[in-house]
């Protein structure tokens, strides 16, 4: 089954990874490599990227001419990983091993599939 | 594009050379990848030069070539490098294809293994499957199918990679795990292909030919049963998603549309494997698909036998969705406040289902039936929101708008 996790951002969180040392900011991501090699390893990983900055994001405008940004929103999306995994459990013992997951800002979301099961 | 009928030859040969290989060499983990490359190679070579006369033949050749390199590559087995190289090129075709089939099947069940990992290693091994028509089948890239059966030959090599020596026991409890597996990957066969511009490997048709491969292989009226189950529902596929992609229900489907040949199949081998006695319940399912089956249209379906066959079905497999299926007949047989009631108790006993899509579209219909139009259309509209199907998803707030106009 397919699952997105979604790691958000917020400024919080990116005050907290700056005042770490750099010790500390090294095992932050070593976890995501960690996490990925393992992914790979297990044929359990569909795509993982983190995001850029919210102040790069692009948005076709509705007028014609592209839309800025959108206002800073206080939560914003920092990365994600699709996966390919046995079922909720499973996906969930993945997203636990994200540094983000102590703070409550890792989400999965089920992908949804053409399935056509008639009852 | 591949030719079918190369197609058919490559995969209806991979496991008798397989068997043969790992019966003659051991270590099932480079035996076959050496199978699967002569499989590649043949899915190349046979559309241009024509199938060779004796394509087994072609394929144990080939297959055994590749193998006896990997090994001279491998530096640790040197010592093995000359056992091999003096044995004897004879024919594959010592043991029955039969035997092969049935090993591997236990094999690529391992109880070690994740079941997707199970699904990929029957797909390749017995289905003889490319890694990039199974990652293609599953929407995942090749590397990522690739890893994850690198990873189960691991698993398997861990605990021994020649065939094992299983109990009577443990080769019925092995089958359980083979029959889940089958099932799943024909469920996962339920994924609409329809606007794929690749031809993709079609899971439900491949499950189907596993499974008589496996009836074939062992006699076993529980194997009948799962393949006549699978008959009888892919049976119903052409009736069953509307030209937009909406889920047709059974009770709503053009019975036009089904395969009578797969119906008359099916219904066969239900008749059959309940002659034996003791029913298990894929041999249960079956026939409840069969009494559908049977019936010219829905309303000369008999639903005292259909319920009848759940209550017998819940004392052999109990669980939620048989309960919520069951609701469904109690209410066709004793009215929808019966059913209703059903899924009351069921609730009552499993209040973690108060959420599940396939409870509240049940209990959407039911309300319906009833009169109860704004308990359905919250059934509906909550039942749409927890599907992770989109064919059905669109059925069911299709079903509650058409409430909301009443």
């Amino acid at each position: 089954m397919r699952y997105l996790i979604l790691i958000h951002g917020n400024q919080q969180w990116r005050d907290t990874f700056a005042a770490m040392s750099d010790t500390q900011r090294r095992v932050g991501l070593d976890a995501y490599t960690a996490l990925t090699r393992s992914l790979e390893e297990a044929g359990e990983l569909v795509a993982a990227a983190p995001l850029a900055d919210p102040s790069q994001a692009l948005r076709p405008g509705r007028g014609g001419a592209p839309d800025g940004p959108f206002a800073e929103a206080k939560e914003f999306v920092a990365g994600f990983y699709l996966i390919d995994c046995d079922g909720p459990e499973r996906a969930l013992e993945i997203a636990a091993q994200l540094p983000e997951a102590s703070a409550g800002l890792v989400e999965v979301r089920p992908t949804m599939d053409l399935s056509a099961i008639d009852w | 594009m591949s030719d079918p009928a190369i197609d058919r030859a490559v995969r209806l040969h991979a496991p008798a050379v397989l068997g043969g290989l790992v019966r003659r060499y051991g270590d099932f983990a480079a035996c076959e990848d050496a199978v699967q490359e002569a499989l590649v190679a043949a899915l190349d070579q046979w559309p241009r030069e024509g199938m060779p006369q004796h394509p087994v033949g072609w394929l144990w050749t080939v297959a055994r070539r590749r193998l006896i390199e990997q090994i001279r590559r491998d530096t640790a087995r040197r010592a093995r490098e000359d056992r091999v190289a003096s044995a004897t090129p004879d024919d594959p075709a010592t043991t029955s294809a039969r035997d092969d089939s049935l090993d591997l099947f236990l094999l690529c069940c391992h109880p070690a293994l994740t079941h997707p990992a199970q699904v990929a290693l029957t797909l390749r091994a017995v289905g003889g499957l490319t890694t990039a028509e199974i990652a293609r089948a599953h929407l995942v890239p090749e590397a990522t199918m690739a890893q994850r059966i690198v990873r189960a030959k691991r698993t398997i090599a861990a605990h021994g990679s020649a065939f094992p020596e299983l109990s009577d026991d443990e080769v019925t409890e092995r089958l359980d795990a083979v029959a889940t597996v089958l099932y799943l990957i024909f469920t996962e066969g339920h994924v609409a292909t329809a606007g794929d511009a690749i031809a993709r490997v079609d899971l439900s048709a491949e499950a189907i030919r596993l499974t008589r491969l496996l009836h074939t292989a062992r006699d076993d009226a529980e194997i009948t049963g799962l393949l006549a189950l699978m008959l009888l529902t892919d049976a119903r596929r052409p009736a069953r998603t509307t030209p937009g992609g909406d889920l047709v229900t059974l009770t709503e489907q053009d019975r036009s549309q089904w395969d009578t040949e797969m119906i008359r199949e099916g219904v066969a081998l239900v008749r059959h494997a309940l002659v034996a006695g003791r029913p298990g319940p894929y041999q249960l399912q079956a026939a409840i698909a069969a009494v559908h089956a049977e019936a010219p249209d829905v309303d000369t379906t008999d639903w005292a036998q259909i319920l009848a066959l759940y209550d017998l079905l819940a004392t052999v497999a109990p669980g939620p969705m048989i309960a919520v299926n069951r609701a469904v007949a109690v209410g066709e047989v004793h009215g929808p406040a019966a059913g209703l009631d059903a899924i009351a108790a069921l609730l009552a006993d499993r209040p973690e289902l108060a959420g599940h899509h396939r409870v509240l579209a049940v209990r959407g219909h039911l309300h319906t039936a009833i009169g109860e139009t704004a308990a359905a259309h919250a059934d509906l509209i909550a039942a749409s929101r927890a599907t992770l199907s989109l064919p059905e998803q669109r059925y069911l707030v299709r079903r509650a708008g058409e409430l909301a106009g009443r």
